[in-house]
């Protein structure tokens, strides 16, 4: 009985919140978040212009919504959940319609206030949508074919969508968070053993549907000297930033290599070579650090949630969290073909910083709401 | 209850897989962190190099040539500053357009533009082309005025190699031009500081001293950016200028013998008879070396490719002729020093009624009427061919040829200094046999002993052999760059400890001398030809009796020559022609050779007029006013080789 009523007790006074903010967290995404700004700043060969105002202004922005958002109560966003996920993918929809073409693909949709990129938004939804959906299956329901089948579906759903804008790269991430989540609910390794090995044997067959472009990217990943000032010169050149980095770096605002205009996409997806060269092999270790950090504060809120939607939220979006910075790193450095995927809060651009800061003040609720009862 | 335990399961489950995702991403982390290793650390270098490599650009500057002087410091090779105008290919839009734009303004020809095209095609993106190199102020401040216009087109302030006294030194100092992929090949000074418009030398002093001349380049490090844009200058590693060269020649004295050869064809050679220094190369006619700088015009090229008297020639060192009656103090000296003659021995020349007879061949003196009974001076004095038919039969031809070739012919006078220099031919038996594969006559040593026959030899030769004579017989080292370890005093203290040894007894065997070595056996019979000499031109019935000086300290000695350019027939003989009747090119060439002051011999000379004529009517004369010159000038060049000296 005196179990029950802590269960069902839904009141917290305001310093029980205060208390179990996680500040700890709060301050290494205000840390990682200067870096990404004086980073940005280095980009522009140090005048705080254009990219350096707008990155700055949505950090405070997004950090404070961060705050903000992490007072919200966890049981909002598992009622949610599913209304979110039809949300994203609606505006994955709009995105075909109305969306704004770039560079060859089409991923934004203009909101007047800011170019919002759905897909962004969708690495969370995905991860939100799952860990409901895990939240009430038993662990013996899980390894049915219709438990196994409805969450492929809702992967898919988006990831289709995102391909076809074409963004591979946002496909994979968001692919990769939802099967890291239905991971974690406990599905039978031997259908990622299977899954894994039918599509090793499609590969030849994904290839050819392709995009030239695509092709050209992972042909030139494995070769990148095979066409040097093409497809192979972004990577070309960002190895020879880090490379050239050393040690200590070149010093701040001394990266030759970005402020000649060698490197390109510098302020997005590639920001961690500007980084690495200013500050070299040190400074990436203190970056890296500081996201495992950040990871780790993720998974100790986890560990401490009692719902398994908490706990499978923050455990999902840790794995989707070093994901994004994993295939960002690798990519940069030349271990992963080129595709497109930003460092979480470290790249200019407003969605990824939304949907990192999004998922963190859910993360914060699992902490602040610990003992809310879910879906009960 | 069920699910309760169901929940500790899933709790579990979820744990365990938990921490298998996290051994995974610290697994992928150490991936990573591996890569950034290996980038940062272990390859650090590489990647460095790299960077440096986008970013830095390196731009090559002209270095200047060094200043060519004459040995009184005039200057005789010069840089001048020149406007040109270069297009930066980098910032050109249009290129097509620009050189249209640049031909409206700067008048270029259809050929310039042709190779402006072919330039161009040979650089690279970020070069710059020179499109003119020459412009008139006109076109200089008309391209300024439309600058704007011109996208990529810099008016440069250049310096271009200049030659103030044109014409009479051509022959000396050479010129310059473009390099060549040739140049660039052949020489390693060139390879490493060729930048695109380097001028090198061609010939003469110009190319054999390329390598002090050329200087080195400069290096501006530019660094840019993806784009190629300059951003910033790095470094400015300057360019050093070349060595500045003394050159041994008298621009006076040269002067004066281009004067004295206008308008004619020929050579005047100065030389001093210890150092060596030639004072003077001349050679007629010349051409203007400012022409070639920036390339000479077809229609220039032409006129003096097409001169019949041969401008590109430089007679004093490519030019060979039979040296004639020249040739006869040597061919004395070498019957003397073989013991084959002595002072007493006489020869009768009956005049071309009673002409020299060999095997049937006849062979004539030059006077008409015979010299009458004559001895070793008066034969040398009054030049009988008859004399020396007999002493070159008693010689022979292959100890003529020993003793020629020591005392300067058959071999280069300034060894490989010029490319175009020649070594002439002193024949001897063994050369006949080598060269044409035939025995030798001696018919063929009868006329080598009045230099006529196989023998060829260069006006710079014959000089070199008068100033080896004149110095008392020593070998000396011939030099057109003045060259402090060529010490006068010590040359002649090196002469004088030469006299005083005993001779070996193989200094008239075929051998090699070294510099300053003594040539001779006996001095009495050196200074038995120098005055027979002396008497040719001071005393009467002597060939240059006519150009002699009167006043003591102008005296000087010489040696007529006239030589043949064909055979004479007896109907020639029998016609007897004036100058002026026999076509240009049949006409003898005239020869003078000469050294000065006789007391105390200082210098010595050698003059061709090519079909001159008689080498006493033609040749002779000049060395008259040449000698006054050399002379008056004495002082003040032993003043500044005395300041030379110092400052070393």
């Amino acid at each position: 009985m005196i179990l029950s009523t802590s269960l069902n007790s839904t009141s917290y006074s305001f310093f029980d919140k205060l208390k179990a903010v996680d500040y700890f967290l709060i301050i290494i995404v205000a840390i990682i978040g200067s870096i990404s700004v004086v980073s940005i700043y280095s980009t522009e060969s140090g005048s705080f212009s254009f990219y350096t105002k707008n990155h700055l202004t949505r950090f405070l922005v997004f950090f404070s919504m961060f705050l903000v958002l992490s007072f919200v109560r966890v049981s909002f966003w598992y009622r949610q959940a599913y209304i979110f996920y039809i949300l994203g993918t609606l505006l994955l929809l709009l995105v075909i319609f109305f969306g704004i073409s770039a560079s060859g693909s089409k991923r934004w949709i203009n909101f007047f206030i800011m170019n919002l990129q759905p897909s962004e938004l969708m690495k969370i939804a995905i991860i939100v949508c799952f860990a409901r959906y895990y939240h009430r299956i038993q662990s013996s329901d899980i390894q049915s074919y219709k438990y196994l089948l409805q969450p492929i579906i809702l992967l898919l759903i988006p990831c289709y969508l995102v391909i076809t804008q074409p963004d591979l790269g946002t496909a994979i991430l968001i692919a990769g968070s939802g099967l890291a989540i239905i991971w974690l609910a406990g599905l039978n390794l031997k259908y990622f053993i299977y899954s894994g090995l039918i599509l090793l044997v499609s590969l030849p067959f994904v290839i050819s549907f392709l995009k030239p472009y695509q092709k050209s990217r992972i042909l030139t990943f494995f070769n990148p000297d095979r066409d040097p000032l093409g497809a192979g010169y972004q990577i070309i050149q960002s190895k020879i930033a880090i490379g050239s980095g050393g040690l200590l770096g070149k010093g701040f605002l001394q990266g030759t290599q970005s402020y000649l205009e060698f490197l390109p996409e510098k302020h997005t997806d590639f920001i961690f070579t500007l980084f690495s060269e200013e500050f070299g092999f040190v400074g990436s270790m203190v970056l890296i650090l500081l996201y495992a950090l950040l990871i780790y504060r993720i998974i100790r809120i986890g560990f401490s949630s009692r719902s398994f939607f908490a706990k499978l939220y923050c455990f999902g979006f840790a794995s989707g969290l070093f994901l994004y910075i994993f295939v960002n790193i690798a990519m940069v450095t030349g271990l992963l073909p080129i595709v497109g995927a930003p460092l979480p809060i470290m790249s200019y651009g407003g969605s990824s910083m939304l949907s990192i800061m999004l998922g963190l003040s859910i993360v914060m609720s699992c902490k602040i709401y610990s003992r809310d009862p879910i879906g009960n | 209850m069920i699910k309760k335990i169901g929940n500790l399961n899933k709790n579990k489950i979820i744990s365990r897989r938990l921490f298998v995702l996290v051994a995974a991403k610290i697994g992928l982390l150490g991936i990573v962190t591996s890569r950034l290793y290996n980038l940062q650390i272990s390859e650090k270098q590489k990647y460095e190099v790299l960077s440096d490599k986008n970013r830095i650009r390196e731009w090559k500057t002209p270095p200047q040539r060094g200043i060519i002087t004459d040995f009184f410091n005039n200057i005789i090779a010069d840089n001048q500053r020149v406007y040109q105008v270069h297009l930066s290919l980098e910032e050109v839009s249009n290129f097509n357009n620009s050189i249209f734009k640049l031909k409206n303004i700067i008048s270029l020809k259809e050929d310039e533009i042709k190779k402006i095209y072919e330039n161009k095609e040979k650089s690279k993106p970020w070069d710059t082309l020179i499109i003119s190199e020459n412009l008139s102020w006109n076109e200089f401040s008309k391209l300024n005025l439309y600058l704007h216009e011109l996208d990529g087109a810099k008016p440069v302030l250049a310096t271009s190699r200049y030659y103030p006294y044109s014409n009479d030194l051509v022959h000396v100092v050479g010129y310059v031009g473009d390099a060549t992929t040739q140049d660039i090949q052949n020489k390693k000074k060139i390879e490493e500081n060729f930048v695109p418009g380097l001028k090198v030398g061609k010939i003469g002093i110009e190319n054999s001293k390329d390598t002090d001349l050329i200087g080195n380049h400069g290096t501006k490090r530019y660094e840019v950016n993806a784009s190629g844009k300059k951003i910033s200058e790095i470094s400015y590693n300057k360019e050093t200028q070349g060595e500045n060269l003394r050159a041994t020649i008298d621009l006076e004295i040269q002067q004066l013998a281009q004067e004295l050869l206008k308008n004619q064809a020929g050579s005047i050679c100065v030389m001093d008879i210890y150092t060596g220094e030639v004072i003077t190369m001349a050679s007629s006619p010349t051409y203007d070396p400012n022409k070639f700088t920036h390339g000479i015009s077809t229609k220039d090229w032409n006129e003096i490719k097409n001169n019949k008297l041969r401008p590109l020639l430089n007679k004093s060192l490519a030019g060979l002729y039979s040296p004639g009656s020249t040739i006869k103090p040597l061919v004395a000296l070498a019957a003397l020093e073989y013991g084959i003659i002595d002072t007493k021995f006489k020869v009768n020349c009956k005049g071309h009624d009673h002409p020299y007879e060999l095997y049937g061949e006849r062979y004539h003196c030059w006077k008409k009427n015979g010299h009458g009974l004559m001895s070793m001076r008066n034969a040398i004095k009054q030049s009988c061919d008859i004399y020396f038919y007999e002493v070159a039969r008693l010689l022979g031809v292959d100890k003529l040829s020993l003793i020629a070739k020591r005392y300067g012919l058959g071999s280069k006078v300034l060894e490989d200094f010029f490319s175009e220099e020649k070594k002439g031919i002193v024949p001897s038996t063994k050369w006949k046999k080598q060269v044409l594969e035939q025995s030798w006559y001696l018919g063929e040593t009868v006329i080598t002993g009045i230099g006529q026959g196989y023998i060829q030899t260069t006006p710079l030769q014959l000089c070199l052999m008068t100033a080896q004579l004149a110095n008392g017989g020593y070998k000396i080292k011939p030099n057109l760059i003045y060259d402090k370890e060529i010490d006068l005093d010590s040359i002649k203290s090196k002469i004088e400890s030469e006299k005083n040894k005993s001779v070996s007894q193989n200094i008239l065997k075929d051998r090699e001398f070294k510099y300053y070595e003594r040539l001779y056996r006996n001095p009495n019979n050196l200074k038995l030809v120098l005055d027979a000499m002396y008497g040719s031109t001071n005393e009467q019935f002597g060939t240059s009796f006519r150009s002699r000086h009167k006043e003591d300290k102008y005296k000087f000695a010489g040696k007529t020559g006239t030589s043949q350019v064909k055979r004479i027939t007896d109907q020639d003989r029998e016609l007897d022609l004036d100058l002026d009747e026999i076509e240009y090119k049949s006409r003898d060439h005239a020869l003078f050779i000469a050294f000065a002051p006789y007391d105390k011999p200082r210098y010595s000379l050698s003059v061709l007029i090519e079909h001159g004529g008689s080498g006493s009517k033609a040749a002779a004369p000049l060395a008259n006013k040449l000698i006054k010159k050399i002379l008056d000038r004495h002082e003040l060049r032993e003043k500044i080789r005395k300041d030379l000296k110092n400052i070393a």
